[in-house]
């Protein structure tokens, strides 16, 4: 019984806070997703985002590292995140549903972000990350930066060269997906979407050798040793590159739906003058 | 009689070894196929021929011929047919030690690292197997060792790719424990070949011995068998096949059971004939299951390890219950 009271007036305290900072902008936010941590970094007033996750730090995957160093990381666990009090929590998409409900019952707002699979994706999800930190203007002027730079950078080709997307286990991206259109926007084709993929899946290197890409672009390999990733450097994929296709690498900046992939599509661009 | 089985089987791994260069979901057609193979004529042909499919189909005569003669030997000398690399954690040991030498960096460190690691993983596997379960050691002995090896060894490996730093790795643990060939190299086959086919040499030459300890073991020495010898031939012929082969593709269960139990009642329980028969039967196993998991799931990786056991461990159980029907466990 006891225990019982005490957990009411617990979720009883816990709702007059949580409605007394729901008032404004939300003053103590932790984003727990590397992509929602570049989104927030970007937009968040001077001390308004309190920690981002552990992963913004490795340098293997993170754009923002500079600025991802100066901040308090968490490792997205529900205790952890809760101990930070925050006011809102970002996180992603496919951020693990236990974490997100438990959170959510503590009475803590939890908003899970969408995948980002599209180019013109973008400015809506900086927009949803400025409206929810009540940095509408910073966010504005964000958009109208990528807008501008994206159109800068679009090229359309009468025979575009044809690229292969290539990370560990086979796997690659074809049509509706961010690292698609990436690709088309600097001006190549995707051999994933000629053999009717849609979305991320495998391609067998059988059949992406069938299909001599001009370029293949493959998944940066990580620390520590995997099996995973011995494609990558498998005897036939070489052979395809010394004799046939270029060969670029797709690194942190085609993960996330950020203004980042500006920099993916420029290097990739820069890539036709050489070939 | 033993002649004519030796020679079907060899028919059997060629047309099969035909076959596993035919299938593949480049759809190639045969023609071509074999035309790139050999002429090198069409640049994509030619490296998915020569890169991807050759390699392949050698792996899993390589393999598949290792695990069955594995387990024909060690069945020789327990004289127990449920002796089997797979199943007392011969295997699962050379898995450890083969993930062992890939996430310390020792494999990418000195090219004979990973065989030689895996290899060590399979002696120590042995030698506690034999230790426990000798000649004299019964059937319940051995199938209880052999439990708590690979138990032990398969804890360790998910152990140390759990703590890899690579993101991939925890995910390869079904691979360490069922087998693939997907994917492999000629790197790969240059780095098995040699111990698989030392261990083959030295293991196939015992075949009279392992004729004599029919008789049983007073008998073997009177015929001139040195049992410490053959043991110390024995551990290291097994573990140098075991290893090599788990190293490059895994752990691959009951090809050593399933092969020799078919071919034994063939060959009269003559070990000498039933040595070369089970590496040729295992070579004829693997090669099935590997275009069998091409041709179920073409755009998946099955584990080859899946379809051996499907057909091994009713296997297994029809074995135990025999056994002990016999009064012997």
């Amino acid at each position: 019984m006891a225990l019982r009271r005490a957990s009411s007036s617990l979720a009883a305290a816990l709702a007059i806070w949580a409605g007394a900072v729901g008032a404004g902008p939300p003053e103590r936010v932790v984003s727990i997703n590397l992509c929602t941590d570049q989104l927030a970094m970007m937009l968040a007033a001077p001390g308004q985002l309190v920690s981002i996750s552990r992963i913004s730090q490795d340098p293997n995957v993170s754009v923002m590292l500079e600025q991802a160093l100066g901040y308090p990381i968490n490792s997205g666990q529900g205790e952890e995140v809760f101990r930070l009090q925050p006011d809102l929590v970002l996180a992603g998409q496919f951020t693990s549903s236990y974490t997100v409900g438990l959170l959510r019952r503590l009475g803590v707002e939890v908003v899970q972000l969408p995948i980002v699979s599209s180019l013109d994706a973008i400015p809506d999800a900086i927009r949803e990350v400025g409206h929810l930190l009540g940095q509408h203007v910073q966010a504005e002027a964000v958009i109208a930066d990528f807008t501008a730079d994206l159109a800068g950078l679009q090229q359309a080709r009468d025979t575009p060269p044809r690229a292969a997307l290539h990370y560990a286990n086979n796997y690659t991206s074809g049509e509706n997906s961010l690292a698609h259109e990436i690709l088309t926007a600097a001006g190549f084709a995707n051999i994933a979407a000629e053999a009717g993929l849609s979305g991320g899946g495998t391609l067998a290197m059988e059949r992406l050798i069938m299909l001599m890409p001009d370029l293949v672009i493959s998944g940066q390999p990580y620390p520590g040793a995997s099996r995973s990733e011995e494609v990558l450097r498998h005897p036939a994929m070489r052979g395809l590159r010394d004799r046939h296709a270029g060969h670029a690498l797709a690194d942190a900046e085609w993960v996330c739906g950020t203004p980042a992939v500006l920099r993916a599509i420029a290097r990739l661009a820069d890539l036709h003058e050489g070939g | 009689m033993g002649r004519g089985l030796v020679a079907g089987l060899l028919a059997l791994v060629a047309g099969l070894f035909a076959a596993s260069l035919l299938v593949g979901p480049a759809g190639l057609a045969p023609v071509q196929a074999l035309s790139a193979l050999i002429w090198g004529d069409a640049l994509a042909e030619t490296l998915v021929m020569r890169e991807i499919r050759l390699p392949r189909a050698i792996l899993a005569v390589l393999v598949g011929a290792a695990l069955g003669l594995a387990g024909a030997a060690m069945q020789g000398y327990l004289r127990n047919p449920l002796a089997e690399p797979g199943l007392i954690g011969v295997s699962g040991s050379a898995a450890l030690g083969a993930v062992l030498a890939l996430q310390t960096g020792l494999a990418a460190a000195h090219v004979l690292a990973l065989p030689f690691a895996a290899l060590s993983g399979a002696v120590l596997a042995v030698l506690i197997i034999l230790a426990l379960a000798g000649p004299r050691g019964g059937s319940i002995t051995l199938i209880l060792a052999g439990i708590a090896v690979s138990a032990l060894a398969g804890a360790l490996t998910s152990l140390v790719l759990n703590l890899s730093p690579n993101p991939f790795a925890a995910s390869e643990i079904v691979f360490w424990m069922m087998g693939s060939l997907q994917d492999r190299s000629m790197t790969h086959v240059w780095l098995a070949a040699p111990f698989i086919g030392l261990g083959a040499v030295v293991l196939l030459a015992q075949g009279r011995k392992f004729d004599a300890l029919t008789l049983g073991e007073d008998a073997a020495v009177s015929m001139g068998v040195h049992l410490g010898r053959l043991r110390l031939t024995l551990v290291l012929g097994v573990a140098s096949m075991v290893g090599a082969a788990t190293a490059v593709a895994g752990a691959i269960g009951f090809v050593g059971l399933v092969v020799p139990h078919i071919l034994r009642p063939l060959v009269g329980a003559r070990p000498s004939v039933l040595l070369p028969a089970s590496a040729l039967g295992g070579a004829v196993l693997v090669l099935m299951a590997d275009i069998a998991v091409r041709v179920i799931l073409p755009t998946r990786d099955l584990k080859l390890g899946v379809l051996t056991a499907i057909v091994g461990a009713p296997l297994f159980l029809h074995l135990i219950y025999k056994t002990r029907a016999q009064g012997q466990l």
